[in-house]
């Protein structure tokens, strides 16, 4: 299982395609019932919670498919307005599409005692629901970046990078947010949550910083020594694959973290809503926060800095609020004056 | 209920609508004119007003003149007239009802020029939800308002039945015999009914008065002729000479007679006094009540009739009164005519001054110096053995006193004496 995920993670990010499938639970027709999740997650992450969830509804036979966000996105709205049968349940890091989809008319409300633990900005019209606490981190060499030059914040950064011509020239790297939803909700967030945007892009741009796609690619060239470090990348693949690389350390920013959710959605036109809904209860019960927390998709910001935990006073965490306030960024005249504004600033970013 | 649904909706509507249209002058001020197109860098802070209603969904277009969508959801109703710069409406979008506000701006920009529409939306969850709110609180408020109200009624009734419960206990304990007025302090509400009690417990102590005079009155009447009679029968059951028996028995029928006469004349006083307060006056002709007492004494005495004249005027003489009262006055009056004085007796009635019934005879008549007290309730001590004599004129002044009129004498000529009974015109003298 393990081998095929890594032979589809090593595809690019542009094919538009399904880019794993993971089985669970008993054969499909041995099962009564049969469900079908759309996610962006990749499969590993998200294996202990698929399988827990199958352990306790045997009954279930779940079929795992992964896709990129904007694939769900079109696959979702397409099901959505032709009214054919969609994935069961949708659930995607793009959480400002997730929270389209539920203004467009395309989910299933569902309310229950578990929905009611979610804290305001994680849940909106008990439609969209965030499942995981994934911050947003910077990733570094360990052997290759001297202690004293880790940054903790994103003053350290500039600070860094304020010598022209110093050793990480062209040795920073970030999601290519014209390709990358993620990096694109990240770099938004970014833009509403300080002034210091703008001196950030402007210092990737002297710098050369790299932009470029996914996570687990940019992770490996961190590791590799190609990179030295990377901005903005989602903490959840960093410590995980931290856990099992000591070359990679994670920071989390002190001057401010985001915090994404992981979105579910049950679509209207899902054939499954009662799989749907016991999911979502059961990866909000504390059997199913354990299994996320064992894929790194919840990581905890109390104590030390672990496998599943990073050192961060709570006021310093931004989480992504769910609400309408998502859809700005997703407007097309403002998204292309926001590529328009990174492009003009980092001209230098060069994509491979 | 509809009232505080309506004021609720309302209020709310009104709220929200503002939010709406904050929203959309937010956006139409980010609107710019770039290569001679006008575009739109959506500001953020426009879809934090509208996410204030936090579980509501949110449309917005931005859209030319012409229709043209710049951005936004295309299928966003516009407004159907382009006039007003803001305009509030309802519509629907995705099968779900929307209210939405639209904002139009005058763009002039070099390479640009023209009017740029801004229309945001929102689902109606929050603004309902408000409504509601809104009309549940005035409802209670209602509620408590009305609650009070009935509380401050019973309040004021309890205490305005005060005095009728008062008024009932005085009277609870007052003796059977008691009829003096009620002198309880009363609002100016209770007072008239006071006032009603009052008039008719003096009524029935006029008449329980009335009753006991007549009683006393025939008691003493009756037990001297009684006791006459008694003496005669005990004077005939020892006489053996049956001439005498002859002229006791003669005697005893004389006694008889002037007995039954007393017994009718309080009879038919008692009956005035009664009927002075019972019977309902009407309007009536004196000629007719003349006519009719004479009838009645042609039948009763037909040799006092034949030297009875009546004298009558042309014209009706209206009054009001009661008929039978009348009549039994009017034969008293003829009777103690033909009885004291001497015939003939004439029934004359006039019109003017006022309706008068008068009975002249030729006889001497009533001396002067006793006329104002004659024909009062008839002196105790006198004038009894006289068959009911005094009583005739006392049932023509309680007569004249019921309504309202008097009893006169006068010597209308030398040789003759006139008794007559006044009474107020009618209400239909004047016709």
């Amino acid at each position: 299982m393990i081998r095929l995920l890594f032979i589809f993670l090593l595809w690019p990010c542009a094919l538009q395609a399904q880019e794993a499938v993971a089985l669970y639970g008993p054969d499909r027709d041995a099962a009564s019932t049969y469900m079908v999740i759309e996610g962006s997650t990749d499969v590993t992450p998200f294996t202990p919670l698929l399988e827990a969830f199958a352990a306790q509804n045997p009954q279930f036979a779940i079929r795992y498919e992964q896709w990129s966000t904007n694939d769900i996105y079109t696959r979702a709205v397409a099901a959505c307005r032709e009214g054919r049968r969609s994935a069961d349940l949708v659930i995607s890091s793009s959480i400002d599409q997730q929270v389209k989809l539920a203004n467009d008319g395309c989910a299933r409300r569902y309310r229950s005692a578990v929905t009611d633990t979610l804290p305001e900005w994680a849940v909106w019209r008990n439609e969209v629901f965030g499942l995981t606490r994934e911050p947003a981190v910077i990733v570094y060499n360990r052997d290759k970046v001297p202690k004293p030059d880790v940054p903790h914040s994103r003053f350290d950064l500039f600070r860094l990078l304020r010598e022209p011509g110093n050793r990480y020239t062209g040795r920073v790297a970030t999601y290519d947010i014209e390709r990358s939803g993620l990096g694109y909700l990240f770099a938004f967030a970014d833009a509403q949550q300080a002034t210091t945007f703008g001196r950030l892009i402007e210092t990737f741009g002297r710098n050369h910083a790299v932009a470029t796609c996914c996570s687990a690619e940019i992770i490996d060239r961190v590791a590799s020594g190609e990179f030295l470090i990377a901005y903005n990348l989602l903490g959840s693949y960093a410590l995980l694959r931290a856990a099992e690389d000591n070359r990679i350390g994670v920071v989390a920013p002190t001057d401010y973290t985001l915090l994404l959710s992981r979105a579910a959605l049950i679509p209207k036109s899902s054939g499954n809503f009662d799989g749907a809904r016991r999911f979502i209860d059961f990866a909000l019960a504390p059997a199913g926060r354990a299994a996320l927390t064992e894929g790194h998709l919840i990581i905890e910001f109390s104590g030390e800095d672990g496998s599943n935990s990073l050192n961060l006073p709570a006021s310093s965490l931004r989480p992504i609020k769910f609400s309408p306030v998502l859809l700005v960024g997703l407007d097309a005249q403002k998204k292309s004056l926001f590529l328009e504004l990174w492009r003009s600033s980092v001209s230098q970013i060069r994509s491979p | 209920m509809l009232a505080a649904l309506a004021y609720g909706r309302q209020a709310s509507d009104e709220a929200y609508d503002k939010l709406l249209a904050g929203a959309a002058f937010e956006i139409s001020r980010a609107i710019a004119v770039a290569d001679g197109k006008p575009f739109v860098d959506l500001p953020v802070a426009a879809f934090e007003i509208l996410a204030l209603a936090q579980d509501d969904r949110v449309f917005y277009r931005v859209m030319t003149e012409e229709g043209i969508t710049l951005t936004g959801y295309e299928t966003l109703p516009a407004p159907t007239s382009m006039g007003a710069t803001v305009a509030f409406y309802d519509g629907e979008i995705f099968a779900s009802k929307i209210r939405l506000a639209s904002v139009t701006r005058r763009m002039a920009e070099p390479g640009y020029s023209g009017n740029v529409r801004v229309i945001v939306a929102q689902t109606t969850g929050a603004r309902s939800a408000l409504a509601w709110n809104i009309a549940q609180k005035a409802l209670v408020l209602l509620l408590v308002s009305g609650g009070m109200l009935v509380v401050l009624a019973m309040v004021a009734v309890a205490s305005s039945l005060q005095p009728l419960r008062r008024i009932e206990r005085i009277l609870r304990r007052r003796e059977s015999v008691d009829l003096t007025p009620l002198e309880v302090a009363a609002p100016r509400e209770v007072e008239a009914m006071v006032g009603a009690i009052n008039h008719f417990m003096s009524r029935l102590a006029r008449r329980v008065d009335a009753m006991q005079n007549m009683i006393a009155d025939a008691t003493h009447q009756l037990r001297t002729p009684i006791a006459a009679l008694r003496a005669q029968a005990e004077l005939a059951s020892d006489e053996t000479d049956p001439e005498q028996l002859r002229q006791i028995i003669k005697r005893i029928h004389q006694r008889t007679r002037g007995l039954s006469r007393l017994a009718d004349q309080l009879l038919s006083r008692a009956l005035v006094i009664h009927r002075a307060d019972a019977v309902a006056r009407t309007r009536l002709d004196l000629r007719k009540i003349a006519i009719a007492a004479s009838e009645e004494i042609d039948h009763d005495d037909a040799e006092a009739a034949a030297h009875l004249r009546l004298d009558l005027p042309q014209d009706a003489v209206w009054i009001t009164g009661d008929t039978l009262t009348l009549v039994e006055a009017t034969k008293n009056l003829v009777t103690n005519a033909f009885k004291y004085g001497l015939p003939p007796v004439t029934l004359c009635v006039r019109g003017t001054p006022t309706p008068t019934l008068q009975a002249i005879d030729h006889g001497s008549g009533i001396p002067e110096a006793l006329w104002p007290e004659f024909g009062r309730r008839f002196a105790r001590g006198g004038r009894t053995d006289i068959d009911g004599a005094g009583l005739g004129l006392a049932i023509v002044r309680s007569v004249a006193e019921a309504h309202a009129g008097t009893l006169a004498f006068s010597r209308p000529a030398p040789g003759t004496f006139a008794v007559s009974l006044i009474l107020p015109p009618g209400k239909g003298a004047r016709e």
